[in-house]
């Protein structure tokens, strides 16, 4: 049980800096997730906070001590591989108490605590085992298995549900939320993929171009997104974003519709000024079918063509253009609908997001 | 007959033409040896004569009896031979293992300087000709005074074997995924430790039959050892066979009777290490 801090932490390779000196602090016992598009630094720093990538600056500590020169082995933690990373000549019971095997724990601890973790993780009858002989969840839960046996100060997983189907995936991120409920440990949980995150954590930590765009609860990243790359990462689909300029109350798109400049902006923009306007399809609906219709504050209703209905049952997604654009509409108790039908939205400015187009940032403060 | 039926029976069919091919095949691949070892048990007459001989007339041991009986008798130093042979193979077989590991595991898993230019040096060695390098070595060996001793025959043979054993070796550390050295030093490992324990029982078939090949290049080797070696010092089994070879004879029968003496433990070898090299024993490591 340990806390796990970054400071100014920095990969290069050569002269290409990969991750640009982050700070993280994750608390004792958090559920934390490194989420970002491939490439963005989130493994890397993974793989230097588990000791396996050299830091080029910075500090890596854990339990509130600088871990930065010691080898994997001597920083408690366990890690969960992208690829599981089984030992395909050992047997599930030997997969999973290797490493109390080489750390000369007695045989008899070494059975009560591999017996106690499958039993946490229902791999009983597949102890006998060989990896080969496993499905692929099964090898997923055995991986995670290994890595509770060890009772490690930090759980460090590495994409681990990115190689199984789409089923088995969400049956095991349920799985991976009950073990840190249980083990009551730090984790350190790196994915592409958003709704793991959301659904999973604590706390969410986005990655882009090796610098973390924000740090927040999932409700905060989703509902309160500090840059404009948040908005359009977290959340399904993304929330529609389109260059507008502030002109006299309004804002102007290209090809001159407008829409009402949102009440909570009001005297934080000035007129002529360029901005991005975001709002999530959950937020544009046919009106009458939206997610709080008739309480919202701030609406603002327009006639729009529909051009594609995506029914999915429970709703159905609308594309509607406007301004030289196709917007992303979410309709709730959805009715059937025609396309090419003219149908009234209504926008829910309160919850609009405007942020700057140079810098990225919400104009929200 | 209906359609299953047929198609039983046309598979069967096939199975069986099958099973007689691959039979022709082996024994054209067989022959040779079957030969060898005929034409060790029968007198020289039915050795040399034409029309061949098909069935054997005439088998005895002879030619081992004079063989082991010592020289005076027709007999060759064949102990002394065998002695050299081992000798000599094994420890360069080590040799060349030990530093293939080291260098295989190199190529497979570190980034250097000059890498693929020491690794395209090292194919190129094998593309010399060996003979080419006899009359060289055989001068530098007989100044430095090492000519007809184990030391010069095991150095050749370990620069012989180097090359190949380190680029078998490197594919096969190749297959073993990285993670798993990883997932070892996160469980408690020393690099050192993560290689034995993992690493190596996973490439272990790899270097099994790099081992084999070593030996058997050691093993049968002729024209340089034919070059270094003078005396039952260090004469090896191959050059031994030319000791059945006088000024207007050749003792085809006793030369047979030394090959068999000598395909034996090579068989033997190879036999009980290929029960060991049990592929695919890395499926499963990684991905489902």
């Amino acid at each position: 049980m340990a806390p796990v801090t970054l400071k100014k932490l920095v990969k290069s390779y050569g002269n290409v800096d990969v991750v640009h000196g982050i700070d993280l602090e994750v608390k004792d016992r958090e559920f934390i997730a490194l989420v970002g598009p491939s490439g963005c630094g989130k493994s890397t720093t993974l793989r230097m906070i588990a000791g396996l990538e050299d830091i080029s600056g910075g500090v890596v500590e854990i339990g509130g001590k600088p871990v930065n020169d010691l080898p994997p082995r001597a920083r408690n933690i366990s890690m969960v591989f992208q690829s599981y990373a089984l030992y395909p000549h050992m047997t599930v019971r030997e997969n999973m108490g290797f490493s109390l095997k080489i750390g000369k724990v007695a045989q008899s601890d070494i059975d009560t605590r591999v017996n106690e973790a499958a039993a946490i993780l229902d791999l009983d009858k597949l102890m006998d085992r060989r990896p080969s002989q496993l499905s692929g969840g099964q090898r997923q839960r055995v991986a995670m298995g290994r890595a509770i046996v060890r009772q490690p100060d930090v759980f460090l997983f590495d994409e681990p549900l990115s190689n199984l189907d789409a089923k088995l995936r969400t049956q095991v991120r349920t799985e991976i939320k009950r073990l840190h409920a249980k083990v009551q440990s730090t984790m350190i949980y790196v994915t592409h993929d958003q709704v793991e995150a959301m659904t999973l954590s604590d706390r969410i930590v986005i990655m882009r171009d090796g610098h973390i765009e924000q740090v927040g609860t999932p409700e905060e990243v989703f509902k309160r997104p500090a840059t404009r790359f948040v908005a359009g990462f977290i959340g399904s689909p993304p929330m529609n974003l389109n260059d507008a300029t502030v002109a006299d109350g309004k804002l102007v798109f290209a090809g001159g519709q407008s829409l009402p400049l949102p009440i909570a902006f009001r005297g934080k923009v000035a007129a002529g000024d360029k901005v991005i306007f975001g709002l999530r399809p959950d937020d544009i609906y046919p009106t009458g079918h939206g997610l709080n219709s008739g309480e919202a504050t701030d609406v603002h209703e327009m006639e729009l063509p529909v051009s594609i209905t995506e029914p999915l049952g429970n709703e159905t997604l609308l594309f509607v253009t406007m301004a030289q654009r196709e917007w992303v509409s979410r309709m709730l108790n959805p009715r059937p609908m025609e396309a090419g039908e003219m149908v009234k939205f209504s926008f829910d400015l309160s919850q609009a997001h405007l942020f700057s187009p140079e810098t990225g940032k919400t104009l929200r403060s | 007959m209906d359609q299953n039926t047929s198609h039983r029976y046309k598979r069967r069919g096939l199975k069986l033409l099958h099973l007689v091919g691959l039979f022709l095949a082996m024994l054209i691949i067989c022959l040779p040896g079957l030969w060898i070892v005929l034409s060790s048990l029968r007198p020289t007459v039915e050795i040399m004569a034409k029309p061949p001989v098909w069935i054997p007339q005439d088998l005895s041991l002879d030619a081992y009896r004079a063989m082991f009986g010592g020289a005076g008798q027709g007999g060759i130093p064949v102990w002394e031979y065998f002695r050299n042979s081992l000798i000599i193979s094994i420890t360069s077989t080590i040799i060349a293992l030990t530093v293939g590991m080291a260098g295989g595991y190199a190529f497979a898993r570190y980034k250097f300087k000059g890498k693929s230019g020491i690794f395209l040096g090292f194919m190129l060695t094998r593309a010399v000709p060996g003979i080419a390098l006899s009359l060289p070595l055989f001068m530098i060996f007989a100044r430095v005074g090492i000519i007809d001793t184990h030391f010069a025959m095991i150095l050749i043979y370990v620069a012989l074997n180097v090359p190949f054993t380190i680029w078998l070796i490197d594919g096969f550390f190749r297959q073993v995924p990285k993670d798993l050295a990883e997932a070892a030093q996160i469980d408690g490992c020393t690099r050192w430790q993560a290689f034995w324990q993992v690493e190596f029982p996973l490439a272990g078939p790899g270097i099994a039959s790099a081992g084999i090949f070593a030996f058997l290049t050691s093993w049968n080797e002729y024209a340089l050892a034919s070059q270094i070696t003078r005396s039952v010092n260090s004469k090896t089994l191959p050059v031994g066979l030319l000791d059945y070879t006088s000024e207007f004879t050749i003792d085809w029968r006793g030369m047979c009777a030394l090959a068999v003496v000598m395909i034996i433990p090579a068989l033997t070898l190879t036999f009980i290490i290929q029960k060991h090299l049990v592929s695919g024993l890395t499926f499963g490591a990684v991905k489902g």
